[in-house]
């Protein structure tokens, strides 16, 4: 298989993708249950609203939205892991065979 | 085993050792590593000593062992690291290991020597097969251009201007019979070319032709095994003159030249010969390498033993020449530092060491008496061993004094968790020291030069328990990278109704009704984490805690002193030092500690009274301010000024008697022990009396030597007879100043848990704002790539600036807490540490030495 990335940069690799997934899945669920914490970052919490119930469609959807995002994410970062995985096993067996 | 609480009980001993069983015995102790030797003939140079010649043949080893080594890793042959600790040889067997290096070095230098000879036989014939290879080139196109340019003599635009040469001078003489026409070829480094060309053309006035090609293939160097580019050139010229004069320049010019036929019959027939012999010198020199291969490959198995037995050799000799001789040259005298729970293990070994080396007199160990203070020796394993390190980098303990060590195993990763109270951080921290910890072994095994990571992987153990106690705290605080997990439920509500909020961007919202009365079951209320006045809030909890733990933790200081003070029998201290400075600081700053209790306990929101809500409640510091400059506190309308009644007496009473334990601490233990010293008229006299009869009980052990080896006898501890009072005065003076305003300082100090805490808070809150919000903010497909954007450059930065520099600058603080204002209480640190002799040591020295 291809070398690409070297020793160090395929573990940094690794040891970011497993943060990531097990965070941004983490973070997915608390937006998927629309905590209040995390209403802070939500894009819709600058506007102006002129009623509640406008702000509240308005929240569940940005709520709703971000979870996907953080879900989208998880899952780029097990393509990342799968990625840096290969790498580093590549990588590890080269230096036994030097 | 010995507790960490004090060091080692320690003692002089006097080591009478049989002249042949000293070596087996020391060796024996070296293995050992609990005896440090002190240096008997200190004024005796190194090259006067008993040993020298051991150790100087010891160190021509050494320096044989280094080229082997040298040698083997020029040729890339992985040394055999099998792991083992071979005992230090027997000293007859010390010939054997010098023959044996003395033939390897010797058949190595011959083989090197040999290669380095065929080489550059090798390298001249394959110069002259280039020369050979290259000049026909030339001599073809001469003979082409000769037969072309006859016709055409005066061309000037041919470049050949030997053609040229031999047409005119063949025409004037009127035949090729007087034309002589000389040539020299050679080889020359491809960089020296121009210069040469041009020395060449100036020197001989344009009357020489050169002709130069270059050779492909580097070619080896045989002195230095660098690849070198070179060129071959020829060069034609007539009569000897000329002849003379390009040699001198190729010589100059470092050419090599080489001796061409002229005709090409006999040309080719050299060409034939080179090539045979090139090829005959090529399967010498494959053997020539093989041999030398195999003497390497077969040093390489056991350069590390031996390595490991020439450096214990040297240890040992090194060891012996710091004994003394006695008078019949049969018994080597030594004295050493040991630990009393020691004794039997080093008799043990020494006994060992005799019937090793087949003695028939056993080795006599017996203690001494001395002045001297003992060596520092606190025994650890390697997870106090971070911590006593930390200790000892301010300052070595004085011996048997009270080490702070242990208590910092708790309190350093809890003052430094304070500052870096993060669940998110501190989990990573907690991960990384838990991955060193269970990697231990394969860690260890694996050394590395990387100056950092053995910074860290020594303290491992540290990093375990700070990563541990920075989760507890950011437990505590609520804070995840700066978000607030709400577990159970915050115990606030809202009060408003919606049109009310609808109505402001924000509410205040009055804890007499919109809180329920129960506090959050674990540290901060979630709801504070929305809250625009969070900081506010925080920054009264936060610096009211430092100032709690800062006062608990010097309190604790103070008292340590009391166990130093009676352990060392100063009773004086405890009286005139001890409580003096525990009232000081208990009347002052206790006392603030307990305000603050006060008013957390009795201000309330929904209290009944006016004069406890929590508009009433007075300021911790103001108070306390007013109370030192005896001032009344300041009357607000409906409110009580003072928390309780006859607090205003009382603190003027507090104040008055922590001033006069100020004078208390100055002037009380000087005047006394003037006072003593009136009394007592003959205090020098006692303690010349006891140095004689201690000497005296020495000198019949060992003869006379021993008024050579007796240490100079110091004045006992705690002898202030003999100072000068003034300076007792000072120095009582100095102390005091120091403890009385060091307790106002070191208190304040204290805030700086507080004010990190904050930064940290702030900064993990600012990053996660600046950095993780703008990729949750982005709308529509993009928004999933850019928070895994995003999220990449916040965890590099979280990891780099948070978790690395902060933690950093977090520990840098509790360092500074714990030497400071926390070991400046009772220690004094001037100690030495007890530095045994031991193999381990010696030969891990060697190791990380021989590598740079």
């Amino acid at each position: 298989m291809l070398k690409i990335c070297g020793p160090k940069l395929s573990l940094c690799g690794l040891i970011i993708s497993a943060w990531g997934i097990v965070q941004l899945v983490l973070m997915g669920v608390f937006y998927y249950v629309q905590s209040v914490g995390l209403a802070e970052d939500l894009a819709v919490m600058e506007d102006n609203f002129k009623t509640a119930d406008e702000f509240y469609t308005a929240a569940d959807a940005a709520y709703t939205r971000n979870a996907y995002n953080c879900w989208i994410a998880a899952c780029l970062y097990i393509f990342t892991l799968l990625i840096s995985g290969q790498q580093f096993y590549q990588n590890s067996r080269n230096s036994l065979e030097a | 085993m010995g507790s960490l609480f004090r060091s080692e009980e320690m003692t002089l001993c006097q080591l009478f050792l049989q002249s042949e069983a000293a070596y087996a015995c020391v060796s024996e102790l070296g293995e050992l590593g609990l005896v440090q030797f002190r240096d008997l003939n200190p004024d005796v140079n190194a090259f006067q000593r008993k040993f020298v010649n051991e150790v100087r043949r010891c160190d021509e080893m050494e320096r044989k062992l280094r080229y082997l080594e040298k040698e083997i890793k020029k040729d890339n042959i992985p040394v055999t690291d099998t792991g083992e600790n071979p005992e230090a040889p027997q000293p007859r067997e010390m010939i054997d290991l010098e023959a044996t290096f003395e033939k390897l070095e010797n058949e190595l230098r011959e083989v090197n020597m040999n290669a380095e000879s065929l080489k550059r036989n090798f390298l001249e014939l394959t110069e002259v097969k280039h020369i050979l290879r290259k000049t026909q080139v030339f001599f073809d196109e001469a003979a082409q251009g000769s037969l072309v340019s006859y016709p055409q003599m005066a061309d000037p635009s041919r470049e050949e201007e030997q053609v040229q040469l031999l047409g005119e001078e063949g025409m004037r003489a009127g035949g090729q019979a007087a034309l002589k026409l000389g040539f020299v070829a050679g080889v020359i480094l491809r960089e020296r070319i121009p210069a040469f060309e041009r020395m060449l053309w100036r020197a001989c006035r344009g009357n020489v032709f050169l002709r130069q090609a270059e050779i492909e293939t580097p070619l080896e160097d045989p002195t230095t095994g660098d690849e070198v580019y070179k060129s071959v050139f020829i060069i034609f010229f007539q009569g000897d003159q000329l002849k003379t004069r390009v040699r001198k320049i190729c010589e100059g010019f470092r050419a090599s030249l080489y001796p061409c036929r002229e005709t090409p019959a006999d040309r080719r027939e050299m060409a034939m010969s080179v090539m045979t012999r090139i090829e005959d010198l090529n399967t010498v020199l494959g053997q020539t390498q093989d041999h030398r291969h195999r003497v390497l490959v077969a040093a390489a198995k056991n350069i590390k033993s031996w390595f490991i037995k020439v450096r214990k050799i040297k240890a040992i000799y090194h060891t012996l020449n710091l004994f003394n001789l006695d008078v019949t040259q049969k018994c080597l005298i030594a004295e050493c530092w040991v630990p009393v729970l020691d004794m039997e293990a080093i008799q043990l070994a020494l006994r060992r060491g005799t019937e090793r080396s087949g003695s028939s007199v056993p080795p006599i160990l017996n203690r001494m008496d001395t002045f001297e203070d003992p060596p520092t020796y606190n025994r650890t394993n390697k997870f106090t061993k971070a911590f006593q390190a930390l200790v000892d980098a301010y300052g070595v303990a004085n011996y048997r004094e009270v080490n702070p060590a242990p208590y910092a195993i708790i309190t350093f990763p809890f003052l430094f968790a304070v500052m870096f109270g993060d669940l998110g951080h501190g989990l990573i921290m907690f991960l990384f020291a838990l991955y060193m910890v269970l990697k231990e072994k394969p860690l260890q095994a694996k050394k590395t030069d990387n100056e950092i990571w053995n910074i860290f992987f020594g303290g491992r153990y540290c990093l375990l328990l700070m990563g541990m106690f920075s989760m507890y705290t950011g437990i505590i605080y609520n804070d995840v990278f700066s978000k607030s997990l709400n577990v159970f439920g915050s115990h606030w509500k809202s009060v408003y109704d919606l049109k009310t909020i609808m109505s402001a961007k924000d509410r205040t919202i009055d804890p007499k009704d919109a809180y329920t009365g129960t506090p959050y079951p674990v540290g901060l209320d979630p709801i504070w984490q929305i809250a625009s006045n969070k900081i506010v809030f925080l920054n009264a909890f936060k610096m009211k805690v430092s100032i709690i733990l800062g006062v608990a933790q010097m309190l604790f200081g103070v008292v340590l002193s009391l166990w130093n003070h009676t352990y060392f029998g100063r009773r004086l201290d405890v009286y005139l030092l001890f409580i003096p400075q525990i009232i000081f600081l208990c009347f002052l700053f206790l006392y603030m500690v307990i305000l603050m209790f006060i008013k957390w306990v009795t201000y309330e929101a929904n209290a009944a009274e006016m004069a406890l809500s929590p508009t009433c409640a007075p300021s911790i510091l103001i108070t306390f301010i007013n109370m030192v400059l005896f001032k009344a506190a300041d009357e607000v309308k409906g409110c009580d000024p003072y928390m309780y009644g006859g607090q205003s007496g009382l603190q003027k009473l507090l104040v008055v008697i922590a001033l006069l334990c100020v004078p208390w601490m100055l002037f009380a233990k000087p005047l006394y022990i003037m006072r003593n010293q009136k009394k007592a008229h003959l205090p020098l006299n006692n303690h010349a009396n006891a140095v004689e009869e201690n000497g005296g009980a020495v000198h019949d052990l060992e003869s006379q030597n021993a008024a050579a080896a007796q240490p100079p006898a110091h004045p006992p501890a705690g002898g202030h007879e003999e100072e000068d009072m003034t300076e007792l005065f000072i120095h009582s003076g100095i102390h005091t100043i120091e403890y009385v305003l060091g307790s106002v300082s070191h208190t304040a100090s204290y805030l700086r848990l507080w004010a990190l805490s904050l930064a940290h808070a702030q900064l993990s809150e600012v990053l996660w704002g600046m950095v993780m919000r703008l990729g949750l903010q982005i709308d529509g497909w993009f928004g999933g790539i850019a928070v895994f954007l995003m999220f990449a450059f916040w965890s590099v930065l979280t990891v780099s600036i948070l978790v690395l520099m902060e933690g950093l600058s977090a520990f840098l603080h509790t360092l500074r807490l714990h030497w400071v204002e926390f070991q400046s209480k009772f220690y004094s640190g001037t100690g030495y540490t007890f530095s045994p002799f031991a193999f381990e040591v010696i030969l891990e020295q060697a190791a990380s030495g021989g590598d740079d």
